[in-house]
């Protein structure tokens, strides 16, 4: 049997705990033996984006001595994803650390990529907006990226497809960042926020009910905003969605 | 100093303001859009582009001197410039020897970098820009907040305001027809009465020592064919190869700029005409240095075309000027650290590296990496702050120890509980236009414990 690290990024253990329990139920409908290591923590990504990578050594070896044993590992969240693949090194163990880079998946291409989930069995009557988070975008190619002359494909979309009942509505603009970003969202406060208010204010005028993601980081970011504005939209990580009966 | 978050912060006083710049420039990132989608072959032709930069880049001293020895042949004289004050000093030694002292410009990027106009004036030569965004900006003495569209940041209205002031139009004008007028009728006595002109270069061939000036204006060639003297400036980079390769470049150029198949002139200039005088400056201003940096060697590829501005999310939000260097947005943050580190160490986090600046890049420069990379380096060069260090230095303190991460995690929701008064105050960016996220009663790890540990 396949066997599946799962990588709950820091965030989300502390705030988000209901798409990490939906992403191991979901992984658990497809017969893959998934673990949870105790010993994980932060993929390292605020202190790289930041300009201390240097800082990231610790967590680097932790990550690579807690993750090195399974068939592969997945996590729900496409930024974490994305730094570990391009960033992941060990001192103590490089060749394992190595090998965690290619076998590293967010959850959305784990399931259409390897998986190859043809049918699932999910419900949810809703209109649903789907943010395209720019580092599973644009690092991890879950979506066509508007910018380029290229056939489009979604592989977020093409899961949203097969849930029952599901409504994806269309934006004005289909993938432009929502403004976290990182240690962005306070250092650069004004903008964030209205980066935040815009791609808030498409999903809004275009009738979501939720909006969903690949990245919770995101959601939390727009999350802060909508209940700022006392809007009854919601955010949900598409984990959750793809698990609903 | 105002760095770049401050000076957004204030941009977006007027919110009004920033959906209008935010949709103009919007607006052009849509033609640029559907410009490229006319080509099948988009991908290729920037493929191509990027290569023959990479290769002109790695045999640049090569491609200089050959493009120097063509151009001396065909009778211009080539002068070389180490910085901005040596490229200042030969434009003036040219005037001087002339006794002009009123001299057209056409756009200028480079002329900009290197502060000319300022420079010049302060030596007694009078400098009319003639492109027309430029002249505004002019007028209205401001820097340049875009590379293509200089004037990008001011209403209509602003300009009309502007014009009644210096060109007498009518109090109130807004019609953009009226008022382009109005700069036309202006410049035509300038265009006829300099002696000088300036110009700035977009491709220089090395198999011709000829320069192209692309301008939708026809104001380059309005200044050279009138003026006795022509004096071209242009960055090293700007070599390329052979004449095929405009090919290319030419076809990239305005639809990445404005989504115009080609700009309205692309103006080739070889020799000078009978009884002229012509003039190249090659300058190298920084660039030979950033040449040598391996990780920031690709951002001298760039063809100034503007596009990872009219795209950038947080360009379009912040306005140009907040980058405080000539050329503004995810290349000039990429750029700038590289003339002055501690001027300009604010620029590479002014992004929140989506990548959509390297994927409409026509030339494929990796925009987002390097603003990366820059982080990276500026940090290890000390230009940050002791608060930023060590949070930064607690952070990774937790998450190599499992345990305390997890009790600190417990910890900081319970806080958040009990006394929310820490997380909702105003020392909070976070919390100044957004809520905080509600704690839960359990984290996953928590949660899996109780659950799943028979498992582990
Ligand atoms: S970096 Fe690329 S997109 Fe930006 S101005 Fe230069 S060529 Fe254009």
């Amino acid at each position: 049997m396949m066997t599946v690290g799962l990588f709950v990024p820091c965030y989300v253990d502390q705030f988000y705990p209901k798409a990490a329990i939906a992403t191991l139920e979901l992984l658990e409908k497809f017969n893959v033996k998934v673990s949870f290591p105790a010993k994980q923590t932060c993929c390292g990504q605020p202190m790289a984006n930041s300009g201390f990578s240097h800082l990231t050594q610790a967590s680097d070896e932790l990550f690579t001595e807690g993750f090195a044993e399974f068939d592969y590992i997945v996590c729900p969240s496409g930024s974490c994803v994305l730094h570990l693949k391009d960033h992941l090194h060990s001192v103590k163990h490089p060749q394992k650390a190595e090998e965690i880079r290619s076998k590293i998946y967010e959850l959305v291409e784990f399931l259409v990529d390897i998986l190859q989930v043809q049918d699932l069995k999910a419900r949810f009557p809703h209109k649903v907006g789907v943010h395209q988070s720019c580092h599973g975008l644009r690092g991890l190619k879950l979506a066509q990226m508007t910018e380029l002359v290229a056939p489009g494909f979604s592989k977020p979309v093409h899961l949203l497809n097969m849930v029952d009942d599901l409504e994806i509505i269309s934006l004005s603009r289909k993938d432009e960042c929502c403004g976290f970003g990182g240690t962005f969202c306070v250092t650069e406060e004004a903008v964030s926020v209205k980066m935040g208010k815009d791609r808030v204010a498409d999903h809004v005028l275009n009738g979501a009910e939720y909006i969903t993601g690949v990245d919770l980081s995101c959601l939390m970011h727009m999350e802060g905003i909508l209940k700022r504005q006392g809007s009854m939209v919601q955010i949900i990580h598409i984990a959750e969605i793809l698990n609903a009966n | 100093m105002k760095d770049h978050s401050r000076l957004s912060e204030v941009f977006n006083e007027d919110e009004q303001r920033v959906n209008w710049h935010d949709e103009t420039l919007w607006w052009i990132r849509q033609k640029r859009d559907k410009a490229a989608n006319m080509l099948p072959e988009w991908e290729l032709l920037r493929e191509n582009a990027s290569q023959i930069k990479h290769h002109t880049l790695s045999n640049l001293a090569n491609y200089l001197e050959q493009f120097e020895s063509k151009a001396l042949a065909n009778g211009i004289t080539v002068h070389w410039a180490a910085n901005a004050v040596e490229h200042n000093e030969i434009v003036l030694s040219i005037l001087n020897r002339n006794g002009i002292d009123q001299i057209v410009k056409s756009k200028s990027m480079l002329t900009e970098e290197c502060h000319l106009n300022a420079f010049l004036e302060s030596n007694g030569v009078g400098v009319v820009d003639s492109d027309l965004g430029e002249r505004i900006v002019q007028l209205a003495e401001e820097p340049p907040s875009h590379i293509v569209l200089p004037c990008i940041h001011k209403k209509k209205e602003e300009i009309g305001e502007l014009f009644h002031k210096h060109l007498g139009t009518a109090h109130g004008e807004a019609d953009p027809q009226v008022l382009t007028e109005a700069a036309r009728q202006d410049l035509r006595s300038v265009f006829l009465t300099r002696r000088a002109a300036l110009t700035g270069v977009n491709f220089a061939v090395a198999e011709t020592g000829e320069i192209v000036i692309c301008t939708n204006e026809g104001n380059a060639d309005m200044g050279v064919h009138l003026a006795d003297i022509h004096i071209a400036s242009m960055g090293i980079e700007k070599i390329i190869p052979k004449r095929k390769d405009l090919g290319i470049f030419l076809r990239l150029l305005a639809r990445s700029a404005t989504g115009q198949p080609i700009t309205t002139y692309s103006s080739h200039f070889k020799t000078p005409r009978l009884g002229q005088e012509m003039h190249m400056i090659l300058v190298d201003n920084g660039r030979s240095r950033q040449l040598g940096r391996e990780e920031f060697r690709n951002s001298l590829k760039c063809i100034r075309c503007g596009a990872c501005m009219n795209t950038c999310p947080v360009y379009r939000r912040s306005g140009g000027h907040s980058y405080q260097y000539t050329i503004s947005g995810p290349i000039g943050s990429i750029l700038a650290p590289n003339l002055d580190m501690q001027k300009h160490a604010d620029l590479p986090f002014a992004s929140t590296l989506c990548g959509s600046c390297t994927n409409v890049c026509p030339v494929k420069i990796d925009i987002h990496n390097q603003l990366y990379q820059w982080r990276q380096v500026l940090v290890a060069a000390g230009k940050t702050t002791a608060t930023k260090r060590w949070g930064m230095k607690i952070a990774s303190t937790l998450f190599a120890y499992p345990a305390l991460f997890g009790a600190a995690g417990k910890l900081g929701r319970s806080l958040m509980k009990i006394t929310p008064y820490l997380f909702k105050n105003r020392l909070n960016p976070w919390y100044h236009q957004r809520e905080m996220p509600a704690p839960p009663e359990q984290s996953f790890r928590e949660w899996y414990k109780k659950q799943r540990n028979n498992k582990d």
